[in-house]
């Protein structure tokens, strides 16, 4: 009999610290198998952010650098600048990324930077309690709007591949979903298709992950999934925002 | 004839894979605790498993093998 399906080696053999059901396992899992089938293992450098994925260097077989709240996106500028042949990449949340890191983010895809981030986009800041984000949707209840985001009070979602997808810097925006086996294959494709970016040197690459949270929406992983599938992808449709 | 190995330890018992199972071979377990305390999945029909490996793609853990 032949393994047709085991760990990969680009991930370590700690237990991850995430809440049951929580889909960052399923994203940390196919970075990792893309990273090992691309041959990336020891020419890689990941940057983790602040948030729930904040120990992703203890996952990670890969050299991992963390950075200050948001600022993901600006040490992995650097570090690629440094390094030109060493793969890199960012893996932010959307707290991480949408809000406090917003500026860097722009600005690194704006000038085009080599690297590819990784955007788990959640509708919530996880680690921190539930908190409202720039990408919970309006009516979606949250510590901060607990009767539900109100548009004329607490703002409207930012779409962030579709605002990164006008600008001229970046060259493979793309988003994607884990609510199922088809649509976690689609997005390890996209993810593949990402890092080829980076590689062949095009541009600034971007893969927006839809990521449910379990915990603090108040619903079973199974309907956090159902959640995702059925709410998220309105405001947030899936699909490809820019390849070139 | 496939054979999937279950990692009970980093099990978390969140049910993702038995739901992704179209042959219905996973069940949680709901009489003995994993050290971390959770439920974890065990394969109730070992019989009808085909070895697509859709529960380990689901599984957020890396808890499943898949031989086939």
């Amino acid at each position: 009999m032949a393994k047709i399906f085991t760990k990969t080696k680009m991930l370590t053999d700690n237990v991850l610290h995430y809440c049951p059901g929580c889909t960052h396992g399923i994203a940390h899992r196919l970075v990792a198998e893309v990273l090992e089938e691309i041959g990336a293992e020891g020419n890689c450098i990941g940057v983790a952010p602040v948030g729930c994925a904040v120990f992703a260097y203890n996952y990670f077989n890969c050299d991992i650098q963390e950075a200050a709240h948001g600022r993901a996106p600006a040490v992995a500028t650097g570090i690629k600048r440094v390094h030109p042949d060493k793969i890199v990449f960012a893996y932010q949340g959307d707290g991480d990324l949408a809000s406090i890191g917003m500026a860097e983010t722009v600005h690194a895809a704006a000038r085009g930077e080599k690297f590819t981030t990784i955007f788990i986009n959640n509708s919530i800041y996880g680690m921190t309690g539930g908190q409202m984000a720039p990408t919970t949707l309006v009516g979606q209840k949250a510590t901060t709007c607990v009767y539900g985001r109100d548009p004329k009070f607490n703002g409207n979602p930012i779409r962030v591949s579709e605002m990164l997808a006008t600008l001229d810097g970046p060259s493979y925006i793309a988003r994607v979903a884990l609510y199922d086996v088809k649509h976690v294959t689609e997005a390890k494709k996209a993810i593949r298709k990402a890092f080829q970016h980076q590689i062949e040197g095009k541009g600034f690459s971007m893969v927006e992950i839809l990521s449910s949270c379990p915990t603090n929406w108040g619903l079973s992983p199974l309907a956090a999934l159902d959640w995702v599938k059925n709410e998220s992808t309105k405001t947030f449709p899936l699909g490809v925002f820019k390849e070139i | 004839m496939a054979k999937v190995t279950i990692n009970n330890e980093r099990c978390k018992g969140c049910g993702l894979c038995v739901s992704a199972c179209m042959k219905g071979v996973l069940e949680l377990s709901t009489e003995e605790t994993n050290k971390s305390g959770y439920f974890p999945v065990y394969q109730a029909r070992p019989d009808a498993c085909i070895g697509c490996a859709a529960c380990a793609v689901m599984c957020p853990d890396c808890v499943i093998e898949v031989e086939r």
